[in-house]
């Protein structure tokens, strides 16, 4: 195992009161693999690795408890100058907008150089060639012009490309890719898609991916998490979850997507918003939303329940007893 | 036979580019260039294409928020780029526009019984308590309770919001509503009740839409007949089922190839075509050329109409050429 997260909570102290964006999560990265983790604007997906990463906005965010070990060390325990020895060498980070996280002042050379001697004595010269490796490894053609380009000469998908060049340098463990494709066109998405995979076998770094998008959850994740106002309502690997979803949740937001392969007369939708976390604070949160709520699921908080051996969901349906409550057909029909 | 309720005949719009360093030619963004289409009433026409195609630009230009550089845009038998401006705000009544960021499109310092109100009382509909009952009336229409009539927009969430944006479009009675990425901001869970919504509304109430959107699902999903841009251009336009399952050409079958299919077990052809967008556009011929895996010489020299080479299925292609006598 590689990274695990253990009662992770993690909350913004505001004029409105505290806010718990993650809200007690538990989850493991296993070496190599592509987890995914999908929800919704504003259910905790960016808070989660920003709190891996140690990146958390601090005023007014925190993490309030909890434990991220990779590989045993506890993340939340270093110094700011132990993470950033970790940051970039051991995990890396890439973004939804790389605008905001490339400098515009300075060449793409420059800080592509400057990431890679971050975490290796290498002279500049050593450095340059990795670099330009590197970037042609992900598909930039002119490497060597490029070098000497600022960013905003270059088109979204070829700073995407950069960012991407940039977190692999170090040949780093775990990569967080934070909607990596969400500001870019399709066509542009499936290539950086195809891309990720492609080095996520060659190197064997994990991936974590962060999406709402469960499309692309789909095309390149092995395992997936689902996220709600803060918490994990879901865990599966990718077939199981598209098979045999077993949160209502998940089951409303697979049914929502228009699938471009078939036209439906009306799309299944679930009501109601989503509430901001904090909001609920006994019961399921799922609960006003849920077409399968019972008294009981708004005065008791469910637990995660096991589906099957990798596969977990917090649902009371899913509890031995009222486990044949749980009809499948309702749902389907 | 179906009545043509919209009709846009070549046209176009060019924006002066930002010079660069010293360089003297004044050139242009040929945003939207030459595209002519029909809109049947009671149809919905979804436009896609990816950022920057033109899609905006095109439907600004019919409300005329936007004035064309060049071509004819009739409604309902009227030439709207003739109009003049008052005559063009009495055309607006029967065409209105739904935005896509419902946060940025309604004033925050209104009620939402204010922003309902105002295009009645633009066009002179009603008086005060005819037009209090109209308001109550489609906020519930749009599934929202009269009691949200008194708050503001922020007190709303994304989806309350652009039922609201779509409640006023409403607010008028228009025959056609242009909708330019009215799901994009929101959450699927709640995107799903807005395409819905719309389509219960064009039902009961007559509505044309033209749909603009670049999520391929959500179009296929609400379109009748499809109009695919690329570069300012008009490159595919056909029936929603002979689009999506039979795409003519090559750019329309990059672009559908590459929308991730949420069912894991499902194995598709992409086709992963090189580069964004060409930096540098062609001078001549078809714009998709540097990209497409299919280009002839032909392609590189002489511009593709956009020709029916099907029934109800017209594409701008060189492939699709009648063989020369
Ligand atoms: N700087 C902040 N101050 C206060 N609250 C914050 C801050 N950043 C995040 N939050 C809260 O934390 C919650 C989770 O936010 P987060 O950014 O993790 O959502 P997300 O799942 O990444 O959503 P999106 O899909 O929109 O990116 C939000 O509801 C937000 O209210
Ligand atoms: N006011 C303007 N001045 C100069 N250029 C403009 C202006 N408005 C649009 N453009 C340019 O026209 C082109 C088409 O823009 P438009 O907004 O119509 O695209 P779009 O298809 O709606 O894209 P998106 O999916 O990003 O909304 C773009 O290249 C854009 O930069
Ligand atoms: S616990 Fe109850 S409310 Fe929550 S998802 Fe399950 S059935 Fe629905
Ligand atoms: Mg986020
Ligand atoms: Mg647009």
């Amino acid at each position: 195992m590689l990274l695990e997260v253990k009662g992770l909570e993690t909350t913004f102290f505001t004029n409105d009161g505290k806010i718990p964006a993650v809200d007690h999560i538990d989850f493991k990265v296993y070496e190599g693999e592509i987890l995914g983790i999908v929800g919704e604007s504003g259910c905790g997906k960016s808070v989660t690795s920003l709190s891996i990463m140690g990146l958390v906005p601090n005023p007014p965010g925190k993490i309030t408890s909890g434990e991220i070990l990779l590989e045993g060390k506890d993340l939340t325990k270093l110094s700011e100058k132990e993470m950033r020895k970790i940051r970039g060498k051991d995990i890396a980070m890439i973004f939804q907008e790389p605008m905001t996280s490339l400098n515009p002042l300075y060449t793409i050379g420059n800080q592509l150089i400057e990431a890679i001697r971050i975490h290796n004595k290498w002279d500049k010269k050593k450095a340059a060639n990795h670099a330009i490796e590197m970037m042609k490894l992900v598909g930039l053609r002119r490497a060597e012009e490029l070098m000497k380009e600022y960013p905003h000469q270059l088109s979204g998908g070829m700073r995407q490309r950069v960012m991407i060049a940039m977190a692999l340098a170090c040949n780093p463990k775990l990569v967080i890719a934070d909607e990596p494709t969400t500001a870019l066109d399709v066509t542009i998405q499936a290539q950086i898609m195809k891309l990720m995979q492609d080095l996520n076998k060659k190197f064997n770094s994990a991936v974590l991916l962060i999406t709402h998008d469960l499309g692309v959850v789909a095309e390149i994740c092995e395992r997936v998490i689902v996220m709600y106002s803060g918490q994990i309502v879901e865990e599966a690997p990718v077939m199981e979850i598209f098979k045999n979803p077993s949160h209502p949740y998940t089951r409303g937001l697979i049914q929502s997507v228009p699938d471009m392969r078939e036209k439906k007369e009306t799309l299944y939708s679930i009501p109601g918003a989503v509430p901001k976390p904090g909001s609920i604070k006994v019961g399921c949160r799922f609960a006003p939303r849920c077409e399968f709520a019972r008294e009981r699921c708004f005065n008791e908080n469910p637990p995660i329940y096991d589906v099957s051996a990798n596969h977990k969901a917090r649902c009371f349906l899913l509890e031995k007893g009222e486990g044949t409550v749980y009809d499948k057909r309702a749902v389907e029909s | 036979m179906t009545n043509v309720l919209l009709k846009v005949e070549q046209l176009k719009k060019h924006f002066p580019k930002k010079k660069k360093g010293f360089s003297k030619t004044t050139d242009v963004v040929k945003a939207v260039d030459g595209v002519s289409f029909e809109v049947y009433e009671g149809e919905t026409l979804g436009i896609v294409g990816e950022s920057g195609c033109g899609k905006s630009t095109t439907g600004r230009m019919i409300m005329r928020l936007l004035e064309p550089t060049d071509g004819k845009i009739y409604f309902n038998g009227i030439e709207l780029t003739s109009l003049s401006k008052s005559e063009m705000r009495k055309a607006r009544r029967d065409l209105q526009m739904v935005f896509q960021d419902p946060y940025a499109s309604l004033n925050p310092r209104h009620t939402v019984e204010q922003i309902l109100e105002e295009p009645l009382i633009v066009h002179g509909i009603g008086n005060k308590s005819v037009r209090k009952e109209m308001v109550k009336e489609f906020l519930q229409i749009v599934g929202l309770n009269s009691y949200h009539a008194k708050r503001y927009p922020h007190q709303f969430s994304g989806g309350q919001r652009q039922r609201i944006g779509i409640a006023r479009a409403l607010m008028t009675n228009p025959k056609l509503i242009i909708a330019d990425e009215p799901v994009s901001a929101l959450d699927v869970s709640i995107q799903a009740q807005v395409l819905n919504l719309m389509k219960r509304l064009q039902e009961d109430l007559k509505l044309t839409y033209i749909f603009i959107a670049h999520d391929l699902g959500v179009v296929r999903h609400i379109s009748d007949r499809v109009g695919v841009m690329y570069l300012g251009r008009l490159v595919e336009l056909a029936e929603c089922e002979s689009l999506y399952e039979e795409p003519l050409h090559p750019y329309t079958k990059v672009l559908l190839s590459s929308v991730p299919i949420p069912d894991p077990t499902y194995q598709k052809e992409q086709i992963l075509i090189q580069g964004d967008v060409a930096e540098s556009l062609p001078k001549n011929g078809c714009l998709f050329q540097q990209r497409c895996p299919f280009a002839t010489e032909a392609c590189k020299t002489i511009v593709p109409e956009l020709k029916e080479v099907k029934p109800g299925h017209s594409v701008a292609c060189h492939l699709y050429d009648e063989p020369q006598q």
